[in-house]
């Protein structure tokens, strides 16, 4: 089996905001969604404090509070884990935007721009079919099964990873299969202590964070 | 790990008031509550005739005003049969069924075909059941997926639905002690339910969200409890006030409940935001 998964280093992130971008770019995206977003959060009281650069999106839970309450079934899970949302089914209520325990999705409206009008990139990007439905991170399934179907590996060839992990500068975010013991993701959660995100509501996000070397581990 | 409370407008890491259900949310919870409480009272408070009729159809449609603002809230209303496609897990599934099934019980039940009117009862309190474990499924708000709201929100919805049907004492004349009764108890029973929710609050929901309830509990308390525990206590010794005086009680009783339920989900619905269960080390270790 494949579980597809993304660690974030929080030692390595420096928050410059290029995923965020990357994202946005390949998955055209409107102004004030971004499926990809940097939290900068400061921790602690002078003169102890600590800055950390958080990415943080769809987190592609094992068991998705998303998918439990979709009245549609428009939001699925794949055997891969990675969640879906078929705009087609999506009838726009927001339940799982209310649901989902780390804001990750979004509903627009109505098409929205960077300036006054439609620029020629966000025509070429346009998708009407995202319009009035919950839309989010979707680890670039696209890209996954393009690159799988070319015999790429994902998280190792550019082809079949995700945009974000393909920008990241400092090669903080990482993309991989957990359920291969030698993927990048399953070597650095070996080597690494982590976390996830809101742990104790039981979603089991796909999504960790490294934040420490684990003891005895150089 | 906590951060300051700031509300609006933010994209964390603090709580902010979630903008993704309105009014028109909040209203499906007033009318669904509100109306089948009222179908479930009518039922049990054995009215007859035309009373009945005008009193099912009134709790008709406040349920079906209810799923009307909801419906306003769609991004694509007209996908909204889709919303039947999932009741194997959602609960908002479960309530379409509930109300597809709700209506022509209801109907048949006001037409007099015997035994719809305690049938139209059993699906009122399911969904009004489905309403208070729709909401409670909102995991990403922590006041809201606090286990305590289902009990509360049932509570609330029967209390406004008495409340609706004391408001038309005048006009079906029924202000028995059974009645009052049952009112009185309904509304001590919110009561407890609202002051035990909010104690499991503390230190989970933010303060933002805290705050609004406070304001809310407030009314619900005082307009909505208290004030008609009085004259319904005053009514309860009958004279030609008495009939007013449960009108009035009904109305503060509803009132203040819907009042809950707007702020609920128009302000005090926050969510978690995000927080670092450890901060990253680098450098010299401390």
């Amino acid at each position: 089996m494949t579980r597809w998964a993304m660690t974030a280093d929080l030692r390595r992130c420096v928050g410059c905001q290029t995923c965020t971008a990357s994202c946005r770019h390949a998955n055209a995206t409107p102004p004030g969604v971004q499926w990809r977003r940097v939290l900068d959060i400061e921790e602690g009281e002078y003169p102890d404090v600590t800055r950390a650069f958080v990415p943080v999106g769809c987190q592609h839970c094992e068991d998705p509070p998303c998918m439990e309450v979709c009245p549609t079934t428009a939001t699925r899970k794949r055997a891969d884990g990675i969640v879906t949302i078929d705009y087609d089914l999506c009838i726009g209520c927001a339940y799982c935007a209310v649901a989902c325990p780390y804001q990750a999705r979004y509903k627009t409206l109505r098409p929205a721009y960077a300036y006054d009008t439609e620029m020629a990139n966000e025509k070429k990007g346009r998708n009407d079919k995202r319009l009035a439905v919950a839309t989010k991170c979707t680890f670039c399934v696209d890209r996954i099964d393009a690159g799988t179907a070319k015999g790429k590996k994902p998280g190792v060839d550019h082809e079949a990873t995700p945009a974000c992990v393909n920008a990241c500068i400092t090669q903080a975010l990482q993309f991989g299969d957990l359920d291969d013991p030698q993927s990048n993701v399953s070597q650095l959660l070996a080597e690494n202590a982590h976390f996830r995100m809101h742990e104790e509501l039981g979603t089991g996000p796909g999504f960790y964070y490294l934040w420490d070397r684990k003891d005895g581990v150089t | 790990m906590s951060y300051p409370d700031k509300g609006y407008g933010t994209f964390g890491p603090r709580p902010w008031q979630q903008t993704n259900w309105d009014w028109r949310a909040a209203g499906n919870f007033i009318g669904g509550g509100t109306g089948s409480g009222l179908i479930v009272f009518t039922a049990v408070s054995g009215v007859g005739g035309i009373e009945r009729i005008a009193l099912l159809l009134a709790g008709l449609a406040f349920v079906g005003l209810g799923l009307f603002c909801v419906a306003l809230e769609l991004g694509r209303p007209l996908r909204a049969l889709k919303v039947f496609r999932n009741p194997r897990t959602s609960w908002m599934a479960r309530e379409a069924w509930t109300s597809a099934l709700l209506f022509p019980a209801g109907l048949a039940a006001a037409a007099g075909i015997p035994g719809f009117v305690w049938f139209a009862a059993a699906l009122a309190v399911f969904f009004l059941y489905c309403q208070a474990r729709l909401l409670q499924a909102a995991k990403g708000i922590p006041a809201w997926r606090e286990p305590l709201l289902r009990p509360l929100l049932v509570m609330t919805g029967l209390t406004e639905g008495v409340g609706v049907f004391l408001v038309a004492a005048p006009f079906h004349g029924i202000v028995a002690y059974p009645v009052l009764l049952a009112f009185g108890v309904l509304l001590l029973a919110r009561f407890v339910v609202w002051l035990a929710y909010r104690r499991r609050l503390d230190g989970v929901a933010a303060p933002g969200a805290l705050a609004a309830l406070d304001g809310a509990g407030r009314l619900l308390v005082f307009a909505g409890t208290a004030v008609p525990l009085v004259l319904t206590a005053g009514a309860a010794f009958g004279g030609t006030l008495a009939i007013i005086l449960v009108a009035v009680a009904g109305a503060l009783a509803a009132l203040a409940g819907a009042y809950f339920k707007l702020v609920l989900v128009t302000q005090a619905g926050f969510n978690q935001g995000f927080a670092l269960a450890h901060a990253p080390v680098r450098g010299v270790r401390r």
